[in-house]
């Protein structure tokens, strides 16, 4: 769909092309498939896409982690349901990607192969019940506030895929303060598995939302084009707003002794984030970097037999007939 | 066994069915050959655990020991699930799991049909919904079945592998115990083995459009499964699924 | 095309677009992608990712490459309307005051 530009230099046409572009966007205009778009635009959106997409999927194996074991039929049911929205996440941002004119296959192969990112919070382990609640709360509390943003993207399909995902956000993100507060008011056992859970995630949920803005080579670029429209300290500082407050309303503790309202402000002053343990993580050496990437490759060769069957009894049928079964 | 007892074991016999089948596809969360499937294998799941749990709760409410769907799902032991051996067997490769759950789905949804003409209100309530569910099911696993049997030579053969294995314990899912008999004079239920027939209809056409063939022999029919006779899987399924409520007991989740 | 461990010619099945219309009586609009390998797994596939929550009453999948867009080239000539067409709106045709039309 869309033509191979070589980065080497722009011809004056580009060049107007390009303020064209620029002032359309920075109008607050829409960028659709087929429409002209600077390279270096399709690349980033590419990136930041796929990246997206690899977060849904990857992470549903911290939490499908603990669905055999999850404690009720209700929670059992609705921790499926929010596990299954995320692979129906992961799927709208691929189609969405796909539209710049890449395959999913490649996508896929780009994460199995170790080369594409995905967010880095998914890499930690999910070792009680209550992480289930933590990662609702928090982590999807976190995906909200950027999600949100998100949705006024100036890309159409990214824009779209956002709306219909910010919907069924909410439930994600109540079900797991739910399960905390829950958990806040239970036996003793279950609230210090709660206070352990977020002692354990708060600080890499402040990390989701990535580098200091000094040090985001990206986010400048991306904000001129209207796909993000807060930086990342911005978008921090709201979610912490947003949420130590419902830390006190379930009396659990955020493990930050630097935390505090400020009056003045109106905003909550934080502590310094350990960022060597934000760049470790994001290179590949966090507590579960191998193990998510090798379930996605072992389900990816498993299922490779399967893909298979399909095309092969399309290619035969060519897609008509309809086996009746009952 | 009087009545209502009769009754309460059928319906946790068909609570405990779906509770363990939808346990059993719920393993895939995350595992499926594709995107698309994860989403499909999970959906079928959480219409089953659904089912599960208002069988369940109807059995518990007609027990009157106050019991209810979690209290019977998460604190009885092996010996006491009434589920059938062919929904305990391990999820398997992606044909096993294909093909149990078309053989299930088949004897699940004219059972349901039977059941949503129920003499007992509740149950006829329970199974008209189910039923529509299930159809959806079961076109998932016959579509399926007919793409594995009919696609490639290896997954034809991993298909009949999967037939061949799921079919010896399909026998069980006919035979009514003295308890079930009472309870389709009493027209609560259907006749089980009345609906073998129109199963093996299903299956045969299914089967035929996939190139795969059925076993000749007709299945061993099981004996004592309704009296806690299980494989070693069950065991170490519930052991699973149990753990963290029984480490927590009298806990609110 | 593809590396790996993985056979050539693996995919992930072809893109199909997916329509739902949200009640009878409405149009049928585009929903968003699904892959699939023929139009029967597309439609059980459109329908498990699209219709979760209720919001359809019909679908459509239609093969992505089936689809023929215009071109946003094609804009001017295709969607900006002459100045001289307004015979095509309601506005332009006058009735006595206090008639009504429908």
């Amino acid at each position: 769909m869309s033509e191979n530009h070589t980065a080497s230099t722009p011809s004056p046409e580009d060049a107007e092309r390009l303020t064209a572009f620029e002032t359309h966007v920075g109008n607050g205009g829409y960028v659709e498939p087929k429409d002209w778009m600077p390279e270096r635009y399709r690349k980033q959106l590419i990136r930041m896409m796929s990246q997206h997409a690899h977060s849904e999927v990857v992470g549903m194996l911290p939490e499908g982690n603990w669905i055999t074991r999850a404690p009720s039929l209700r929670r059992k049911m609705v921790l499926l349901a929010k596990v299954q929205d995320e692979a129906g996440h992961g799927l709208y941002i691929y189609c969405g990607t796909e539209t710049l004119g890449v395959d999913r296959e490649e996508l896929v192969e780009a994460l199995l192969a170790g080369k594409a990112k995905y967010s880095s919070i998914f890499n930690y382990p999910t070792l009680t019940w209550a992480d289930i609640g933590a990662i609702g709360w928090l982590v999807d509390g976190a995906a909200i506030v950027n999600q949100t943003m998100l949705a006024k993207a100036s890309y159409g399909p990214y824009a779209r895929a956002m709306i219909r995902i910010c919907k069924e956000e909410n439930f994600h993100k109540r079900q797991g303060y739910e399960i905390m507060a829950t958990l806040a008011n239970g036996t003793s056992a279950q609230k210090a598995m709660a206070q352990d859970a977020l002692d354990r995630w708060w600080w890499p949920s402040l990390m989701m939302f990535g580098p200091s803005d000094t040090n985001s080579p990206n986010s400048a670029e991306l904000i001129k084009w209207g796909v993000k429209k807060k930086t990342n300290d911005e978008l921090r500082q709201r979610f912490v707003d947003l949420t130590a407050p419902q830390a006190e309303a379930i009396g659990l503790t955020i493990p930050d002794p630097d935390l505090k309202y400020d009056e003045e402000t109106k905003h909550w002053n934080f502590g310094e984030i350990d960022w060597d343990e934000f760049w470790t993580v994001v290179k590949g050496n966090g507590p579960c970097n191998k193990e998510r990437l090798e379930a996605r490759r072992r389900a990816h060769d498993d299922g490779a037999w399967v893909r298979a069957a399909a095309e092969a009894y399309a290619a035969k049928r060519n897609g008509h007939n309809r086996a009746t079964a009952a | 066994m009087d009545a209502n007892a009769a009754l309460v074991d059928f319906l946790l016999g068909l609570g405990d069915d779906r509770l363990v089948l939808g346990h059993r596809l719920s393993e895939w969360c995350g595992h499926a050959p594709i995107l698309e499937e994860d989403i499909a294998l999970t959906n079928i799941s959480l219409d089953l655990i659904g089912q599960a749990n208002l069988f369940l709760s109807l059995a518990g409410d007609l027990e009157g020991k106050g019991r209810d769907a979690d209290a019977l799902a998460y604190f009885r032991i092996d010996r006491e699930f009434l589920n059938h051996p062919l929904v305990e067997l391990p999820k398997g490769d992606f044909a096993f799991t294909i093909m149990r759950q078309f053989l299930f789905d088949a004897f699940g949804y004219h059972l349901l049909q039977a059941l949503a003409e129920s003499g007992h209100q509740g149950l006829r309530g329970i199974a008209g919904k189910s039923a529509k569910e299930t159809a959806y099911h079961l076109r998932h696993s016959a579509e399926w079945v007919v793409r594995l049997g009919d696609g490639t030579d290896e997954s034809h053969a991993r298909a009949q592998s999967a037939l061949d294995e799921a079919w010896r314990w399909t026998g069980a899912l006919f035979v009514s115990t003295p308890a079930e008999a009472a309870l389709t004079k009493s027209r609560v239920a259907p006749d089980l083995g009345g609906l073998e027939p129109v199963w093996r209809a299903s299956v045969n056409e299914v089967i035929q459009n996939s190139t795969l063939e059925l076993p000749e022999a007709k299945p061993p029919a099981g004996k004592g499964y309704r009296r806690g006779d299980h494989t070693e899987h069950l065991g170490t399924l519930l052991a699973e699924m149990q753990s963290l409520a029984r480490a927590h007991p009298g806990a609110t989740w | 095309m593809t590396q790996g461990n993985h056979p050539v010619g693996d995919t992930q099945w072809p893109l199909w677009e997916v329509f739902t219309q949200s009640a009878p009586g409405k149009p049928h609009e585009h929903a968003g992608s699904v892959h699939a390998p023929d139009a029967e797994m597309a439609l059980q596939n459109a329908r498990d990712v699209y219709t979760r929550r209720g919001e359809a009453v019909s679908l459509w999948v239609v093969p992505a490459e089936a689809i023929t867009a215009s071109s946003p080239s094609d804009a001017g000539p295709f969607f900006e309307p002459g100045n001289d067409k307004a015979y095509r709106h309601p506005q332009f045709y006058n009735v006595p005051r206090g008639v009504k039309v429908f």
